[in-house]
């Protein structure tokens, strides 16, 4: 790791710890259902919506009430998604007149996006018209990120309110995600994109002339170049804000079209993790105590870091094999040096591998670089923060959630030690509530774990595999936590697309958001029911170093002992390969 | 209840499509055509008349007189309607393979030149399009181009230059050389008022 990697790093970091207060303080406001002067311009849409969908605002609703909404809603989503995709061939706005794609893969795509998962099964300029896109892809990125958003308010009233049979309105916190928070800052988003050079068209696909007419290697002189565009920026903008990850095009955002530049790099990277981080901050506004957003974004960061210099030092480490054919992968001036397969020359390699940890720490899922072709501790950092439940940002909503039942656990254990009630923020943690973070935190990692040992047995599952040897165990359990955890990246080597893959996965999918949402929402509903405890010497502090670091252990304690057995068949015994070799 | 809800649930997923699938991609592009038309088209570039390419996206290159871009993963190489990278992984037989056969390739074209190939002349780009090649790698192709067309190779380089990129702010990024435009730069030379 040199002085430049080191740099970009800090300045990733500064730039979006500096938006948690700004931007949380805002977003606790709206979710509090107070809209602030300088957002009430969009009031109208708020309550044009409300008056097209029949919802009544202040309405409040059970646990229960609460999760039915959002499953019916997420089950409306996802049939006009499927519908959309395999009917997309009669529709309009289809220029380059793409067939109805595949039962199995609109399956498999209309679970992705609804489960903010976003797993890129399609190719997408191969695939998926401008319509679909738009109407279908688009949309889903928006809601499924404002559902967990909504997942997560609900989760702090069951906190803030005593005695309370409800914990708010499903459609009005969702509705007030999208119009408040999603919809202004992917509409700025996409704008500063296109100035960058993110195609924005109707148009259909252009078609160039090459300079060179060199033949190819049958004789034949190449057919003119053509250029796949799109209405591309509006899509990639709430696919990073809204830690979606599902490309526009194949190559995700390594594509020119969809990153062209390391501004437009810059501000997606940043992206992918601002609301996720800054929904910390108003969790403890809204809890009415600051410092317990602080203590938990902390504890995300102090995970975070650790991992992120992995990746960056091992990717310039680049490839020992190489040194040998006669290549210069040292870092200078003129040249990123480091491992360079799979990656675009205007990111390098520091903009790469802090994409990959960011965008897998948050449960984004978009590339700009090629996962596969990472150095074998450059993948396994990607792949660890997959499998540390996506709690360190995590999903927007779903991550902070994801943390609060690590703090949970946490709390109950420090309890145990030391013989005190469990208690967090004010609100006693009895069995029932063990019993949904249990649930909640060991679903993902047991989906993850069961469908990589049915593909790595199955022939159906291993003839997906691309690389031989320890990596190509690799892809597969990169594919299965990714999507049991909703991260959505790959190690995109495995060939994803067969119905195999696609039924097994969209499994992994399902089972990894609702199971862990139906449990936060249920202890939501028991926490808002109980009376709150006030705070007495016996109380144990959550805001201090001491618990900040108590959780970090709980975190990497859990996630390591789950997934060390796997990894070590995987990167680790690659990168041991890979050592003895270049040695 | 539950019905009711139900029917909340279809409204909602159609008053939402509506605005966040047809409204805001709509808004947007006609923003963009106001206030970026030619980027919000894909950044063409235009000779006689003719697209001769983007700006955002590679051309595969293969004579001595043409700087050579990145190798490209997709099929055939620079498919800029079909992205990918190659998703070799690092211990793959298969990329050792392709690496060495690069560097023989560009030692071929120009067998004087014995320094260390820079890898990015040798390594498959994510996107299999990717515009640019860094600094290092217009270097050492420099010479054989200069050679090539019969230019001297400060001609060459002071074109290089006026085609690179810095980081951004001097900190984001790395900096690149866009190929294309830098050949097509090398064709307009020597023909005053080509361009």
């Amino acid at each position: 790791m040199n002085a430049d990697d080191l740099l970009q790093c800090a300045v990733y970091l500064a730039v979006f710890l500096a938006c948690v207060k700004p931007l949380g303080a805002y977003m606790a406001e709206i979710y509090e259902g107070r809209v602030p002067r300088s957002a009430r311009l969009l009031s109208p849409l708020e309550r044009g919506l409300y008056r097209l969908c029949g919802v009544d605002p202040v309405e409040e609703m059970s646990w229960q009430g609460y999760a039915a909404a959002k499953l019916l809603f997420n089950a409306a989503g996802l049939f006009a998604l499927y519908a959309l995709q395999r009917l997309q061939h009669r529709l309009p706005l289809n220029p380059m007149k793409m067939a109805a794609v595949s039962p199995d893969s609109s399956f498999n795509t209309a679970i992705s996006f609804a489960t903010n998962t976003n797993w890129q099964g399609y190719g997408g300029e191969t695939t998926m018209s401008y319509l679909t896109q738009m109407l279908g892809l688009t949309v889903q990125n928006f809601v499924s990120a404002a559902g967990g958003m909504a997942v997560m308010a609900a989760l702090i009233r069951g906190f803030v309110r005593r005695q309370s049979a409800t914990i708010g309105n499903f459609w009005a916190d969702m509705i007030r995600g999208v119009v408040y928070i999603l919809l202004p800052l992917s509409a700025v988003l996409a704008v500063l994109l296109v100035s960058q050079g993110v195609v924005q068209t109707l148009r259909p696909y252009a078609a160039a002339s090459m300079i060179e007419i060199a033949k190819d290697s049958r004789g034949q002189p190449p057919a003119e170049q053509t250029i796949a565009l799109g209405p591309a920026a509006s899509q990639i903008a709430i696919k990073q804000l809204g830690t979606n990850g599902g490309g526009f095009f194949n190559a995700n955002s390594a594509h020119p079209f969809e990153n062209p530049t390391p501004l437009s790099n810059f501000l997606e990277m940043e992206s992918l993790v601002l609301i996720a981080a800054a929904l910390c901050f108003t969790f403890g506004k809204m809890a009415g105590d600051v410092r317990q957003g602080w203590a938990l974004l902390a504890a995300m960061t102090i995970i975070f870091i650790p991992l992120l210099w992995l990746g960056v030092a091992s990717e310039q480490g680049g490839n020992p094999a190489f040194a040998a054919l006669g290549v210069d992968q040292r870092a200078a001036p003129e040249q990123a040096g480091g491992n360079m397969e799979g990656k675009e020359t205007r990111f390098g390699i520091a903009s790469s591998a802090i994409w990959a940890a960011a965008t897998t720490a948050a449960s984004n899922g978009s590339v700009n670089a090629m996962h596969d072709s990472f150095t074998p501790l450059g993948g396994l950092v990607p792949m660890a923060l997959i499998e540390l439940s996506e709690v360190v940002y995590g999903g927007v909503g779903s991550g902070l959630y994801g943390m609060i039942l690590y703090a949970v656990v946490a709390v109950f254990l420090a309890g145990l030690m030391v013989g005190r009630t469990p208690e967090y923020l004010g609100k006693k943690i009895e069995s029932f509530e063990m019993k949904m973070a249990s649930i909640g935190i060991l679903v993902s990692p047991a989906c993850a774990l069961l469908g990589t040992a049915v593909a790595a047995a199955c022939a159906a599952g291993r003839a997906g595999v691309s690389n031989p040897g320890p990596h190509g165990f690799s892809e597969i359990l990169y594919a299965f936590s990714s999507c049991a955890n909703n991260n959505g990246s790959a190690f995109a080597g495995l060939s994803a697309d067969t119905p195999f893959y696609n039924a097994l996965l969209g499994l992994a999918m399902f089972f990894g958001r609702y199971w862990i949402a139906l449990p936060v929402l249920a202890m939501a509903g028991s926490l808002a029911r109980k009376k709150s405890v006030p705070e007495s010497a016996g109380t144990l502090p959550t805001h201090t170093p001491l618990f900040v670091f108590f959780l970090v252990g709980i975190v990497v304690m859990v996630g390591a002992l789950t997934f060390f057995p796997a990894l070590a068949l995987g990167p680790i015994a690659e990168h041991l390969m890979m050592a003895g070799r270049g040695s | 209840m539950y019905p009711r809800q139900a029917l909340i649930a279809i409204r909602s997923v159609m008053a939402l499509s509506l605005l966040t699938g047809l409204v805001y991609p709509l808004a947007i592009t006609g923003l963009a055509r106001v206030l970026f038309p030619r980027r919000a088209d894909g950044s063409l570039l235009w000779r006689q008349g003719k697209v001769v390419g983007s700006a955002l996206i590679g051309q595969p290159f293969a004579s001595p007189r043409y700087f050579w871009g990145r190798p490209s993963a997709t099929v055939p190489p620079y498919n800029a309607g079909s992205s990918a990278g190659s998703n070799l992984g690092p211990t793959n037989p298969g990329l050792l393979k392709a690496v060495a056969e690069r560097v023989q390739a560009l030692r071929r074209a120009d067998p004087a030149h014995r320094s260390p190939v820079p890898v990015d002349m040798v390594t498959a780009s994510g996107s299999g399009l990717d515009p640019e090649i860094s600094l290092a790698a217009a270097r050492y192709q420099a010479f054989r181009v200069a050679a090539a067309r019969g230019l001297r190779l400060a001609d060459v380089m002071a074109a290089v230059g006026r085609h690179t990129r810095g980081r951004f702010w001097g900190v984001l990024g790395e900096p690149g050389v866009n190929v294309l435009e830098l050949n097509l730069d090398l064709d307009g030379l020597g023909r005053p008022g080509a361009r």
